[in-house]
């Protein structure tokens, strides 16, 4: 990378605060927050899928346990009263069962030693209910054209749905079959309270994120259900395929939306399916409050190490930018000394290739005043003299110039001598008399009587008033005014000060003004010019400061010691 | 007042044979070489008051004609001319008195009043 281009990148940004330190600093804190989070991100996130998984079998075992528990008793139960009835129906002749008065005494036996029986009917294979014990008027009722009439024919024992009754109370139906002789047979029907079932499933002791009850196959609820509805409600999720041949738990939502977990299972030799559910908490929920620790100790690990990372980016930023800094200042100075060196060799050069014609065109010019002088009625004697007069101070301007230029190209390497002062500032002021009258810029120098002369290093001191009047010149618009004051301030201490009638500097640039980077000029300056003077004034033991009122102009004063101290 | 006899060497001839012009015009007579050699060749065969040499020279460095003729004719007062700025000055050691340093390019009257002052302070010393 080229010096320049080098420098117009270090001078990109505004008041230093560069896009090119930006995206370093960024890069600083991205890749190591992302190689330091990232696989404590995914621990975090293993962590949460075993814990979420732990869970979901947990949950499923509970569930599965309690479908276990709660089918065993509903089946007994149901299984119970089957046997109660074919053991009624077996024990006794159709025609001992055949009296109103008998029945009624079986039900009464029934009721007191189970509770749950509502109601005892005989019915013929005619499906006529010929006698009937219970609280509803049924005798005679034909049942021949119902469905389970034909079921309990066929397969001898039966039980039905749950259904609603005459007072409103849900029951169901458990009916057996007795052969007599080849062809015929009776049916001893009981209907059962409901009451049955639900007594098997609040065994099962129920907390209120589970809930128990039983469905037929088409959804209906046989019981009530906490999250369902009640007696006769449809639970409005399918009930799974193959339930009979085995166990199945799926995720369901309640009413109210929130997520279950569901098990089914279906009690055989009945129409029922028990199911099982149990709410599922948020598994994240679950997860946070099971593992706060986990968190938090995430938590403090990425912040600990966001601060680490922070920290060091800035720290290292900052050794950047002062490295930088520092070789811009190197390749300035190279750049400025070689410029002078430069500058110095062609000045020799071309002021010996001058002095020598120039002494030639003094002495012709001399020789010929002397020949006017001394020659008798030389015509026009006068204004030869006066020419010859012009050419001679022309001479002498001449050689000033050449005598000057020699001076500052060789002064460059002395590193500590006597200066005196507003000679070199004059010295300075040559290089851009041209640019002055160009731009009939106006020039002032006041100095003190007697400024005594200075300890320090002269190209320094040189560059520092190069510097500053440079910037004067910039700063003033065409016609304006330099002024440039040397004092003595005290017997230790002068003072040069550079004035001019620019634009001025606003006091918030003021306090940035010397700091590296920082530049008014846009991107025509380096930033460098007024961050290398203070450095260079620090070096002579001086002080450089600024004061400027926007619109009026800006006086730079460089204070120097007399004798250098260090 | 006799005519001082002057030396002058510079290797610029069309310079140094106008100043030998204008020195006649002053009284004093005056030679020129343009060359160390040619220098050293004259002052064997001449006598001369005072010797005006330009450091800058081709050949035998303006520097090594001085110590050459400082040496061979130590009461022969000799003054420097350089085309140099300030701060240059001829190697060596030599008398105070005897070397005066001038910048190009000369005033005359200087040169004279120079010339007369070393010729002058020399006279004094060898009385």
């Amino acid at each position: 990378m080229s010096e320049s281009q080098e420098e117009k990148q270090l001078s990109l940004g505004k008041r230093g605060r560069l896009p090119r330190y930006r995206g370093l600093y960024r890069n600083l804190i991205t890749l190591p927050l992302l190689a330091a989070l990232i696989p404590l991100g995914i621990m975090a996130v293993m962590n949460y899928r075993q814990d979420a998984a732990a869970y979901r079998a947990e949950n499923q075992y509970m569930i599965s346990r309690l479908l276990s528990n709660t089918k065993r008793s509903l089946q007994f139960a149901v299984e119970e009263r089957r046997a109660l009835l074919s053991l009624i129906a077996r024990g006794s002749t159709r025609q001992e069962l055949s009296s109103e008065t008998r029945l009624m005494a079986i039900l009464r036996d029934l009721r007191e030693s189970f509770g749950d029986f509502v109601d005892l009917g005989l019915i013929g294979s005619d499906g006529l209910q010929t006698y009937y014990a219970g609280p509803y008027d049924l005798k005679g009722v034909d049942y021949s054209e119902q469905p389970w009439f034909h079921e309990v024919s066929l397969r001898r024992n039966y039980v039905s749905d749950v259904f609603m009754g005459y007072r409103h109370l849900p029951h169901f139906v458990v009916a057996v079959a007795r052969e007599v002789g080849d062809s015929d047979f009776y049916i001893l029907r009981a209907t059962i309270d409901t009451e049955l079932l639900m007594r098997q499933i609040y065994s099962a002791e129920l907390n209120e994120d589970t809930d128990a009850f039983v469905v037929n196959s088409q959804g209906v609820l046989q019981t009530a259900s906490a999250f369902y509805g009640s007696v006769l409600d449809t639970v409005g999720f399918p009930i799974p395929p193959h339930i009979r041949e085995r166990e199945t738990i799926t995720e369901q939502e309640d009413l109210t939306g929130q997520a279950l977990a569901v098990g089914f299972a279906y009690v055989e030799e009945t129409p029922f399916i028990l199911v099982a559910a149990s709410r599922l908490q948020p598994v994240f929920q679950h997860w946070f409050y099971q593992r706060s620790y986990v968190i938090w100790f995430l938590m403090v690990s990425a912040a600990g190490i966001l601060i680490v990372v922070t920290v060091r980016a800035r720290h290292i930023i900052q050794r950047l930018k002062e490295a930088d800094i520092q070789r811009a200042r190197i390749f300035h100075n190279v750049e400025y000394t070689n410029k002078m060196a430069t500058l110095g060799r062609l000045a020799a050069g071309v002021a010996h290739e001058i002095n020598n014609p120039l002494a030639i065109i003094n002495e012709k010019a001399g020789l010929l005043e002397d020949i006017a002088l001394h020659t008798e009625n030389f015509p026009n004697r006068d204004k030869t003299l006066g020419s010859v007069e012009v050419i001679t101070k022309s001479v002498e301007r001449c050689s000033r110039v050449t005598r000057r230029l020699l001076g500052f190209g060789k002064r460059m390497d002395a590193v500590k001598e006597q200066i005196d002062l507003v000679a070199l500032i004059n010295d300075v002021l040559e290089f851009q008399r041209t640019e002055a009258s160009h731009r009939s810029i106006k020039i002032e120098v006041e100095a003190d009587r007697d400024i005594p002369l200075i300890e320090s290093d002269r190209g320094q001191l040189q560059q520092v008033c190069l510097n500053l009047v440079s910037n004067a010149y910039a700063a003033v618009p065409d016609g304006g005014w330099i002024g440039i004051e040397i004092r003595q301030l005290s017997p230790t201490e002068v003072a040069v000060s550079i004035s001019d009638n620019g634009s001025g500097i606003s006091e918030a640039d003021q306090k940035n003004i010397f700091e590296p980077f920082f530049s008014t000029k846009g991107k025509a300056g380096t930033g460098l010019g007024l961050s290398i003077t203070r450095d260079l004034v620090e070096q002579l033991g001086g002080l450089i400061e600024v004061s400027s009122e926007p619109g009026k102009g800006t006086t730079f004063t460089v204070n120097l010691p007399i004798q250098k101290v260090s | 007042m006799g005519d001082y006899r002057v030396l002058l060497v510079d290797d610029e001839e069309e310079l140094v044979s106008t100043i030998v012009e204008r020195l006649s015009y002053r009284g004093f007579e005056s030679d020129y070489a343009i060359n160390g050699q040619t220098a050293l060749q004259k002052l064997r065969e001449q006598q001369f008051d005072i010797v005006v040499i330009d450091l800058k020279l081709p050949g035998m460095s303006g520097n090594e004609l001085i110590n050459t003729i400082s040496m061979a004719y130590p009461n022969l007062p000799i003054l420097m001319v350089t085309g140099h700025g300030a701060g240059d000055s001829p190697a060596g050691a030599h008398p105070d008195g005897i070397f005066e340093l001038m910048l190009k390019p000369l005033d005359i009257s200087e040169l004279v009043s120079k010339m007369r002052e070393a010729i002058g302070a020399q006279e004094r010393r060898h009385k």
